[in-house]
This record gives C-alpha cells, sequence and structure tokens, in this order.
C-alpha cells in the first residue's frame, strides 16, 4: 500500500528556519532600507532605485572601489606566489616539519583587531621598531601622514596576517602528491622547474582554487586591521569599501545609501568569486 | 641489459630493508620478482632504477658500474602500481614526455608516439587527459611510456596490481610479448605466485629483505630449495606441520602416519618440517595416495568452482590452520569434524634450518 503525506517537510524545518534568521531576514532588512527614504519618527517613504543610482554615479563609491580593487589585486598576486614558495622550501617530513606548521598557523591565531593594535605600534615612526628602523634607515616612513607608507604597512600586514592560509593549503596539496610522480619524473630526467610545472602546480590546482577565492573575499572585505591600523587614513588613503560603508552608515547614518551600497558591494563579491571559480575550474569540467 | 647486483645492502635508519644481496639477470629475458608485501621488491627496483642508492655494495648495468648514477642516465622505464601519468598532460603528450626531454626530432617524436599508441590500443584516447581515462587506460598510458623510450630495462613494479581482475588478465597476457619484441631485460615485481606462473621466465622469490631462490619460474615452484621459498610461492600459504621420522615411516601425529618414500626415504631418522600445498589436500578421498587426518573447519570460503577451508588438526598443533583447495562445491559447516586427505607424494620435507630434502 502506498501512503503519501507531507510530514517530510517537518524534517527540512529546522535549516530552513536557521537559514532564514540567519541570512534571508537580516538581508531583507537591508533590501528594505535600500528602496525607501526616511526623515525620522519612523516614516518610510518608497524611493526605488534611486539610492542604488547615486551609489553607482557617486565619485565617493568608485575611489572607495578602485583602492578596494588595487589593494585585492596586490594581495593576491603577492601572497599567492609567496605562499607556493614557501610551501616548495618547507620540509615534507620528520620534526621540522611540525616546526614550520606551528610557524606558519601562529599568525592565523591571532585575533584581528590584536593585529592592527600590534602593527599600529610596531610601525609608529618614533617608537616602533619597523618605523624607526626604516626611518634609521633613511627611508622617510611615516603611515600616520604618508598614503604610500600607509598602503605599504597595511599591504605588509596583511601578507604577513594571511600568507600562512596560502602556505597551509598549498603544504596540503604537496603532501598530497605521491613519491610516485616525483620519482617518474626523475626517470625522465625533469628540471625542477619542469617538476614544479608539470606535477606541483596542477596537482596543487584544487586548493590554489580555495586558497585565491578565500583570500580575495577576506581581502576584498577587508575590514578590521585597517580599522585599527590607521582608521581609513591620511585621508581617504586606505578607506576601502567596508570602511567607507561603515562610515556612512553608522557615521552618517545613511541607511538608505548604506543599504543599496552594501547590496552593490555583495554582489561584486559574489560575481569577481564566481568568475575565479569558473575560471579555475573550467578544465576539470571539460 | 643485463643487470647485476653484487653485495647490495639497503639500510634506512636502523632498519635493513634489503640484506647483502647478489642478484644477476641475463639480457633481453622477463625476469619475476615474487615475493609478499614487505618483503622488499619496491625497494630492490628503486636500487635498480637509481632512485635509491645502496648503503653497501654496486650496481652493474652491462657491466659498468652505475652505482650512483642518476636515474635518467641510467636508460630505464619504471611504471607503478599506482597509475602515473603527467596530469594535465594529454595521452599523447604523457607518451611523448621521454622523448622530448631526451631532444628527439618532432616527426620522429610523432611517429614513436602513434605506433606506440596503436600498439597499447590508445589511439582514439591521445586527446584526452589522463582523468578522463579509466584505470586501465591510465595505466596502459604509463606503460606507453615505459615502452616508447625503448630502454634496455624496464622495471615494473606490481603495474596489474591497482586494476580489475579482467584488465589485469588481458595486460598480463599482453606484457611479456610488448617486451620481448624489443629486447629489453624486464623485471616485474609481483606478489601474487600465478602471476609469476602465468608470466614464466626467471623468478627471483623474495622473503623478509633476502632473495630466498633464483632460477626458471616453473623449477623453483615444483623444487623450492628451502620452505622460505615453498611459502612465497603458494597462495594460499603452505601447509606446514611437524613431522617425526622412524625407520621406514614418517610420523604426523598418533594414528597418523604413511611410509617414508621419496627424498625422505633416505634421510635419516628425526623430526622434519612437512610442507604440503592446499591443492593437495582434499575433503574427498581420491585414486592418488590420500593420508586421512581429521579436522575442525574453522572458516569455508566458495569462489566459483573451488572450495576453500581452513581447519585445525585435531590431533596435533600446526603453527598455522591448514587449508584445503579443492574443486567443486563441497558443503563444509563451520565447526564440524570431518576428515581430510593430504597427498602426501607431493609433500615436500624441509629439515630444521629450513632446507629442503632432496633426493
Amino acid at each position: 500500500m502506498k501512503t503519501e503525506n507531507q510530514r517530510a517537510w517537518w524534517l527540512v524545518a529546522p535549516v530552513v528556519l536557521l537559514v532564514a534568521f540567519n541570512a534571508l531576514v537580516p538581508l531583507m532588512t537591508v533590501v528594505n532600507y535600500s528602496v525607501q527614504e526616511t526623515f525620522g519618527n519612523n516614516q518610510f517613504f518608497w524611493h526605488g532605485v534611486g539610492w542604488f543610482q547615486d551609489v553607482l554615479n557617486s565619485e565617493r563609491f568608485h575611489a572607495a572601489l578602485g583602492r578596494q580593487l588595487l589593494f585585492t589585486a596586490i594581495i593576491l598576486v603577492i601572497e599567492i606566489p609567496l605562499g607556493v614558495a614557501i610551501a616548495l622550501c618547507m620540509p615534507k617530513k620528520g620534526f621540522w616539519a611540525s616546526v614550520c606548521l606551528v610557524l606558519m598557523a601562529l599568525p592565523l591565531l591571532i585575533p584581528w583587531n590584536v593585529v592592527g593594535a600590534m602593527w599600529n605600534i610596531f610601525a609608529l615612526p618614533d617608537i616602533g621598531l619597523l618605523g624607526y628602523a626604516l626611518n634609521a634607515a633613511g627611508f622617510d616612513y611615516d603611515y600616520t601622514q604618508q598614503p604610500l607608507s600607509a598602503w605599504f604597512t597595511v599591504i605588509l600586514m596583511d601578507v604577513w596576517h594571511w600568507t600562512s592560509l596560502v602556505v597551509l593549503l598549498a603544504y596540503a596539496g604537496l603532501v598530497a602528491i605521491p613519491d610516485a610522480y616525483y620519482q617518474a619524473a626523475k626517470i625522465d630526467g625533469a628540471s625542477a622547474w619542469k617538476v614544479f610545472r608539470h606535477i606541483q602546480l596542477p596537482k596543487m590546482n584544487r586548493v590554489l582554487t580555495i586558497a585565491i577565492l578565500l583570500r580575495f573575499m577576506d581581502s576584498f572585505m577587508i575590514y578590521t586591521e585597517p580599522f585599527v591600523l590607521t582608521g581609513g587614513g591620511p585621508g581617504n588613503a586606505t578607506t576601502f569599501l567596508s570602511i567607507d560603508l561603515v562610515k556612512i552608515a553608522l557615521g552618517q547614518f545613511d541607511l538608505g545609501p548604506a543599504a543599496a551600497m552594501s547590496l552593490i558591494y555583495f554582489v561584486i563579491t559574489l560575481a569577481v568569486s564566481w568568475l575565479f571559480f569558473t575560471l579555475m575550474t573550467r578544465n576539470e569540467a571539460k | 641489459m643485463s643487470i647485476d647486483l653484487k653485495g647490495v645492502v639497503k639500510r634506512v635508519g636502523a632498519e635493513t630493508h634489503i640484506y647483502e644481496t647478489d642478484l644477476t639477470f641475463s639480457p633481453g629475458g622477463f625476469n619475476v620478482l615474487l615475493g609478499a608485501t614487505g618483503a622488499g621488491k619496491t625497494t630492490l627496483i628503486k636500487l635498480m632504477a637509481g632512485l635509491e642508492n645502496p648503503t653497501e655494495g654496486s650496481v652493474f648495468l652491462n657491466g659498468r658500474h652505475v652505482t650512483r648514477v642518476s636515474p635518467q642516465k641510467r636508460n630505464v622505464s619504471l611504471v607503478h602500481q599506482f597509475f602515473v601519468n603527467y596530469p594535465h598532460f594529454s595521452v599523447y603528450d604523457n607518451i611523448a614526455s621521454p622523448l622530448r626531454l631526451a631532444g628527439i626530432t618532432r616527426a620522429e617524436i610523432d611517429r614513436r608516439v602513434r605506433e606506440t599508441a596503436e600498439l597499447m590500443r590508445l589511439t582514439p584516447m591521445l586527446k584526452r587527459r589522463p582523468g578522463e581515462l579509466s584505470g586501465g587506460q591510465q595505466q596502459r598510458t604509463a606503460l606507453a611510456r615505459a615502452i616508447v623510450k625503448d630502454s634496455d630495462l624496464v622495471l615494473l613494479d606490481e603495474p596489474l596490481a591497482n586494476l580489475d581482475y579482467k584488465l589485469r588478465e588481458e595486460l598480463r597476457n599482453e606484457l611479456p610479448r610488448l617486451f620481448a619484441d624489443r629486447g629489453a631485460t624486464v623485471i616485474y615485481a609481483t606478489s601474487e605466485p600465478h602471476e609469476a606462473l602465468l608470466l614464466g621466465g626467471t623468478t627471483a622469490a623474495m622473503r623478509d629483505g633476502r632473495i630466498a631462490q633464483l632460477g626458471p619460474t616453473a623449477e623453483i615452484y615444483r623444487g623450492p630449495n628451502t620452505l622460505d621459498t615453498a611459502q612465497v610461492f603458494s597462495d594460499p600459504p603452505m601447509n606446514t606441520a611437524r613431522v617425526e621420522k622412524r625407520g621406514k615411516e614418517v610420523h604426523l601425529a598418533p594414528g597418523v602416519s604413511w611410509p617414508a618414500a621419496g627424498p625422505i626415504a633416505a634421510a635419516s631418522d628425526g623430526v622434519y618440517t612437512f610442507g604440503v600445498r592446499p591443492n593437495l589436500v582434499s575433503p574427498q578421498e581420491e585414486a592418488a595416495a590420500g593420508v586421512k587426518i581429521e579436522g575442525e573447519v574453522l572458516i569455508t570460503e566458495l569462489s566459483g568452482s573451488e572450495s576453500v577451508a581452513h581447519f585445525a588438526l585435531t590431533a596435533t598443533e600446526t603453527p598455522d590452520p591448514w587449508v584445503s583447495q579443492s574443486h567443486g562445491v563441497h558443503p563444509y559447516e563451520i565447526g564440524e569434524r570431518r576428515p581430510f586427505f593430504i597427498n602426501v607424494s607431493r609433500g615436500l620435507y624441509f629439515d630444521a634450518a629450513g632446507a629442503r630434502i632432496a633426493g
């Protein structure tokens, strides 16, 4: 006998509730703000796509987006090759392998605002070790005054903080390659470069895809560290998208434009992540 | 190419992987390294390929001393148990890879790649990547890379172990022919005795890092010099028991004895190890001289037309339970006590040191 009823839906209910309160409800609040205007008194007026047009046409947004893209590009260009290079140099087994792994994991264990605070002091030109040393070595360095110094510091801090993640992922990919591949290459007489190009790199393909995606998303949404280090300055030099967003939403309390900007920000992150993922996995899909 | 190992020892830390070994394979033959997992087959193959250096001793190829010469200068090929190909190269480029590194003209490379692909039946797959192929095709690609190189020495380290049964049989039949045509010396490592018998040629039986015996495959199977070799060359393992020779009789247990015939007849009285292969222990009394012995059935297996029973001898203690392997389907019940019949005329006798009593 066939019995059919809808009771199975109850099994899905917990997940639906969780996702609803975790993502959908907050997201819809943002959507709600993004299409309305308020003058206080908890009164809202329909504003259509006006905020979106404003944000997309604002020079302030263009500048922040430009800074954000440049920052993320520099981070990826430095951290991915550097991470792979460090992973290649690390010993594959024995006592020193464990030591290296622990050392590599350390920066990842430090809370983000502590990282910002650490570098804030570390890089101060008068009392910080890094700032003082750079000035002593003849560089005119002051991240509180010069945009270039501020960028240099933020990038150096991010590289110090996050290259480890790329190293650990690349390392995991490397140790997963069976010895047999290296032996085959040795018998063929392949050079170290060819071994890297034709065995290690293709075999690291998947973990590198993950590393690039994670580093893209994280650096694209960076907030805490530059907020603590430079507060977006000097001037607007290090005001990245999320810092700008917080300034609009909480500093100026412009809820509508901030909500519209959040959604645009979200769509850009999603679109670029999708693009990366599609490009990097298209060979496998074939 | 002939290969000689002279006094080769391989130690890693405190462990000895290969004890002092002398081994010679003559040019152009098909040779088998037979031994259980951990016997040292792979280590020996790596030493021959030059992937590892011996702790002591020397390796000679065609009389040339090559102990510390790098693998690429030895002109050897190696095929692994795993399917090792360059993951992002097409099958064509994979087969061509050893030639490209050797600096051969494009036209010549193309000719040899296509010829080898045809031989290995890979022509329709030349444009695909290894990840898109079945296990058998991947291993055929790896074999093609070994063949295309025209090496003098081809080392095959359990190349069929990860393939399914049918493919294994198919490739096993092809392999000796593929390499025989090229005059290469082939060394084939395997843990399966019947594979060694099917491949023929010369076999070196290995056990615990030592060469137990070297000789023509069938000869070693029929006349193992030692208990070690007999064990390596028996699957399921050979049944063994302590027997005592008294005058003209061999006693296995109270009430279980038979007349001493063959090599044992001339041996002096005393204690020996008796060994008999599982296919010579039958649950039914057959025409051949069968000595009856009682066993308690522990495990039974039915595989196709073959019945296997593991049983403990009730009359005496043996190092391991015995195994009976017989044609046809025999109904066993676990725990039952029933007679088995040993074909003692084809049994082997070993002395206390493990050497076979030969006539």
